[in-house]
Parts: C-alpha cells; structure tokens; sequence
C-alpha cells in the first residue's frame, strides 16, 4: 500500500498542474475576459474558478502529491 | 454507560444541536429565499444576472466559512469551546435578523447589495467558527465507541436547519397573499431568527466546557498558537490536506447536490411550481433525516472510511440517471394537452417605470391528460421609441405536476438525501479522531468549511452557470442535454475524493485523548 499512495502522488502532482492550467486557459481567464467585456454572469463565473477555486485545488493537489511522493502518509 | 452520563451527554447534544441548527436555519433561508431576494436586493434589468449575483452572495457566504473556521476556531483552542460557540451563535442571529431590515434596491440603491453582501460575510464567518465548535464539544463529551452515534445528531443540524427553514417559508407564504408576502413577507423568516437565537444562547449559558479541553487547561497542555501548530506543522498540515482531499471536499458536494442542487434543479430548470419544490423536498428531509443517526452509529460498529466512500461512489454513479428522470418525469413534452382546456389572454398596460411605453403582458394556462397543469405569464416592453431596443421579455412558468410524479420526485430527492447521510453522518466523528484536543476545533474546522462551504456551497452557482451555458440563449439549447451539465462538478469532485479516500484513509484511528 505504502508504494501505490508514494506513486499515486506523481498522479496527484500532475492532476494539480493540469487542473490549474486548464482552468485559468480554458475556464477562468476566456471567463473573466468576456466578464470585463460586460456579460455579469461570465465574471462572476470566471471570479470563482480564477481565485477560489483554482488556488484551492491547486495548492492543495500540489502539496499532497509532494507529501505523499515523499513518504509522509506511509505506515 | 452509566444513566447519570447518558442524561449528561443527551443535554449537551440539546444544547449544542440547537444552536448549530438555528446556525444553519439562519444561513440557508437566504439561499431558500434566492431567487426572491434577487428581485429585491439587485438590478431587475436582467433576470439571469440577478439571479446569478445573488448566489454569488450566496457563495460569499460560503467562501468566507474557512475564514470564519480560523479565527474562531483559534479562540476555541485557546479559550475554549464553550465561549467561542456562544460569540458565533450571536453574531449570526444578529446578522440573519439585519437581512431581514435592508430596505430594497428601488429604495436605497447599491448600498442594498452592498449591506447584504457584508451581512452574508458576517453569517459565513459566524457559521464557519460554529460547527467545529460543536462538533468537537459533542465529540469530547462521548465515551468512546459510540463517538459517531452521538456526533451525528450535529450531523443532522444542517439538513434539519434547512428543513426548517422551508417549513417556515411554506407557511408564512400560506398565511399571506403572493404579492404581501412578495412585498415584505419574506422578511419575516428572517427576524424570526432572533427569537430563537436568543433562546439557544440562554440553553448554551447553562453548559460546561469540554472535559477534554478543561483537562488539557489544567495541564497546561493547550496550545499557544494553534493557526501555526495546525498548518505550519508538516505532520498536522498533512492531515489537514488528508481531511480535505479524502473526505470533506466529496461530502460538501454530495451533500449541496442533494439539497440545494436538486432544490434549484426542479425549480429553476424543470420550472416546477415552488410551492411544490419545497414540498417535495420537505418530505424528502423529512423521511431521510434518521439516517443521519443510523450511519453514525453503523460506522461506529464498521468504521467511518467504508460508509463515507460508498456514499460518494453511490452518489458519482446515481446523479446522471437520477437528474435524468426528475428533467423526464417534470417535461411537458411527455405530456399530452387537453387542448379545449388551454387559454391564452393577451393584456397592454403603461409601463409603470415609463409610461410612454407599454407593457404586453400574455397570460398561458394549459392543462394535461395527467393533471398537470402549467402557467405563463410572459411581459414584454414595447418601447415608443421604435428607434431602440427593447428589454428581453420576462417569463414566469411553472408547472404543478400531478401526486404520481410528485411522490416519484419525493423518492429521487430521498435517494440522494440518503448519499448525504451516508458522507456526511460519520464525518464529525472523523475529523475529531484526526486531531489532538490542543488543536482540534482549528484543525478540523478548516478542512471541513473548505470542503463544505467552498467546494460544496459553490456548487449551485457552478452547476447553474454550467446549465446556464449548454442551453445557450437561443429558442432551441444548444446542447440537447443541457440540464445534465451541472451535475459534472459533483461528480468530478467526488470521483476524485474517492480514490483519494480509498487509497489513503485509514479505518483505525479512533482516539481522542491526546
């Protein structure tokens, strides 16, 4: 077990970078774009993915995948 | 147990769930209430946007929760449980009751939007030092081994405080007519909050502090910093990750799907009549509650870890074939017309903002072989001067399904209120036994407000904007299963939640004492 969580953390690490990249280029930034442009509903949108939700599952996928590479959740 | 110490922890149970779900009432109502506060509080030109600043608010209430879990949570371990839970329980009777008192936006403009904003600050904040808070006071008042029996009854507080909250909204609707309570009745759910704020703090007045916490007080064992023992330490940090990505990030969206999704779901895209909608989700409550206490007590006997699990992998497999029967069970397109029954009356009257102009307002009832029966009202601007564009028309619809879809919609929302007792009934249990006593309410609050109240709370707002977009503004959707986008949030969240769960929770940790 303790070698699949220490692998699973590369899976972990790369879905952090992967979801911060496809939510500010493909979600929050085109949103907020269009938001500034005027249509309220995309800046409210593109507010939650760009600065709630993408430090959130960023940050946090990220050090978890670390920890996990490095050992800390071993038995 | 001895029934001197059954009697004590059923009083402390009173008193802390009381409260917690007088928290919880306060906050919901205002989500309850969406879609009639955006009429009040912002600008009408536009529906959607309306209705879309408003669950912003909303989520600012939910965003705010982990800051809320901070700084409250901090006091709680550095001055304790007690003292910091009755501070929570005030400032949000006091903010609920303020919503209620903000005049309109036709009357003051945008410091209406502005004031209720910061009063939805004040309510997140306040929620967000609450539940750790009570949770870890049940939690440190239970013998072990019926740890998540007891903490469940805290589990029960949230979906209780917006059952109740409902409850309130039906009859004070009941009592009224549409256009008093559309003028000022919806006020009143909120100032009743201030009666029964005032009634909690007199209960929680009486209780005493945590045994664990006094015993660590005594020994000078509590900690002198908590926010820097709880995340500036790697091997608590690490926990506080584990909590978060393994567990309470998949319960807060299974259980915002289950409530307040479905809630906006049958409303909003189904057009289903509201009185309805809060109907069939009050017995929906109503039926699936006890099973907050059931799994709290099974995973005392199995463990926390398989029970939380198979709620969210149930609940990823179940949400496409459950949304995709409420949207079937609910289209009028399946339905067949009684044709003689239908009318359409068309009226004009001056626009009452500018009485140049003229509003046509048509009127639409059609009736079904089943007993379904639906309403339109549809009021367009026809402007004078023809030289500019007029405003999107406004359309108010809704559909009054017959009994048999009514109990079937009553069985799906009960489905997926059982996916939430399954996660979210062990879960204070959970985050107890993660955490020793020096840092608990802050360590654990923080996961789960995160979790809860951003992952979870901001659900509705995603998913609707989700909707929003795969239907598209045009007569025919752009995507033909447009209402089944909204629901892809919850379930990539949860799917992730599991395997993090599955792989890295353990079954094992159950003590407390540390």
């Amino acid at each position: 077990m303790n070698s699949i969580k220490k692998i699973s953390g590369i899976v972990w690490l790369a879905l952090g970078l992967y979801a911060g990249y496809f939510s500010i280029t493909s979600i929050g930034l085109p949103k907020f774009t269009s938001g500034m442009a005027g249509n309220q509903s995309d800046l409210v949108f593109g507010i939650i993915v760009l600065f709630i939700l993408t430090p959130i599952i960023v940050g946090s996928l990220i050090t978890f995948g670390y920890y996990a590479l490095s050992g800390d959740y071993n038995e | 147990m001895s029934e001197n110490k059954t009697s004590n922890i059923r009083s402390v149970i009173a008193a802390s769930s009381v409260g917690t779900m007088i928290e919880w009432y306060d906050f919901y109502i205002f989500g309850s209430l969406a879609t009639l506060i955006s009429t009040k509080f912002f600008p009408q030109d536009n529906p959607t946007a309306a209705f879309l600043s408003t669950l912003a608010t909303f989520a600012a209430g939910f965003v705010v929760r982990p800051f809320g879990a901070l700084f409250f949570g901090r006091l709680g371990d550095l001055i304790g449980r007690k003292y910091t839970f009755m501070m929570t329980l005030l400032l949000m009777g006091g903010a609920t009751f303020l919503i209620g008192c903000v005049p309109s936006y036709e009357s003051i403009g945008f410091m209406a939007p502005l004031i209720v904003l910061v009063l939805r600050l004040l309510q997140g904040l306040a929620l967000g030092g609450e539940y750790g808070g009570a949770a870890t006071y049940v939690a440190e008042h239970s013998p072990d081994g019926q740890r998540g029996y007891w903490t469940s009854w805290i589990q029960t507080t949230a979906t209780l405080g917006l059952f109740i909250s409902l409850i309130v909204i039906m009859v004070t609707k009941k009592s009224m007519s549409p256009e008093d309570f559309n003028n000022y009745g919806w006020r009143i759910p909120f100032w009743i909050s201030i009666l029964m704020v005032g009634i909690s703090y007199v209960i929680r007045r009486k209780m005493s502090e945590s045994p664990l916490f006094k015993k660590a007080k005594e020994e000078g064992k509590t900690s002198t910093n908590p926010l820097k023992e709880s995340f500036g330490n790697r091997y608590n940090f690490k926990f506080v990750l584990l909590a978060l990505l393994g567990a309470t990030m998949g319960q807060g969206v299974v259980w915002y799907t289950g409530h307040y999704y479905a809630m906006n779901f049958m409303k909003t895209d189904c057009k289903i009549d509201g009185f309805q909608v809060e109907e069939i989700m009050t017995y929906a409550f109503l039926f699936g509650t006890p099973l907050f206490v059931f799994f709290g007590w099974l995973s005392d006997k199995i463990g926390r870890k398989p029970i939380m699990l198979a709620g969210m992998l149930i609940a990823v497999l179940s949400y496409f074939p459950i949304y995709k029967s409420i949207y079937g069970t609910t289209s009028n397109k399946n339905r067949t017309e009684i044709v003689e029954k239908s009318t359409s009356a068309v009226t004009m009257a001056p626009d009452k903002k500018n009485p140049m102009d003229s509003v046509r307002t048509t009127k639409t009832h059609k009736e079904f072989t089943d007993g379904a029966v639906f309403n339109e009202t549809k009021d367009e601007v026809i402007l004078s001067d023809k030289s500019k564009t007029a405003p999107k028309p406004k359309v108010t619809a809704a559909t009054k399904i017959p009994d048999n879809n009514f109990w079937w919609l009553v069985l799906l929302v009960f489905f997926q209120v059982v996916f939430v007792t399954m996660v979210y009934g062990p879960i204070a249990a959970f985050l107890v036994e993660m955490f020793p006593t020096k840092i608990r309410y802050t360590s654990m609050s923080l996961p789960y407000h995160i979790g809860n109240g951003v992952f979870g709370g901001l659900m509705p707002a995603v998913a609707a904007y989700l909707t929003t977009t795969a239907k598209g503004t045009g007569p025919t959707p752009t995507n033909p299963d447009w209402y089944l986008q909204g629901i892809w949030y919850p379930i990539i969240i949860a799917s992730v939640c599991f395997v993090i769960g599955l792989i890295f929770l353990n079954n094992r940790d159950r003590e407390i004492h540390d």
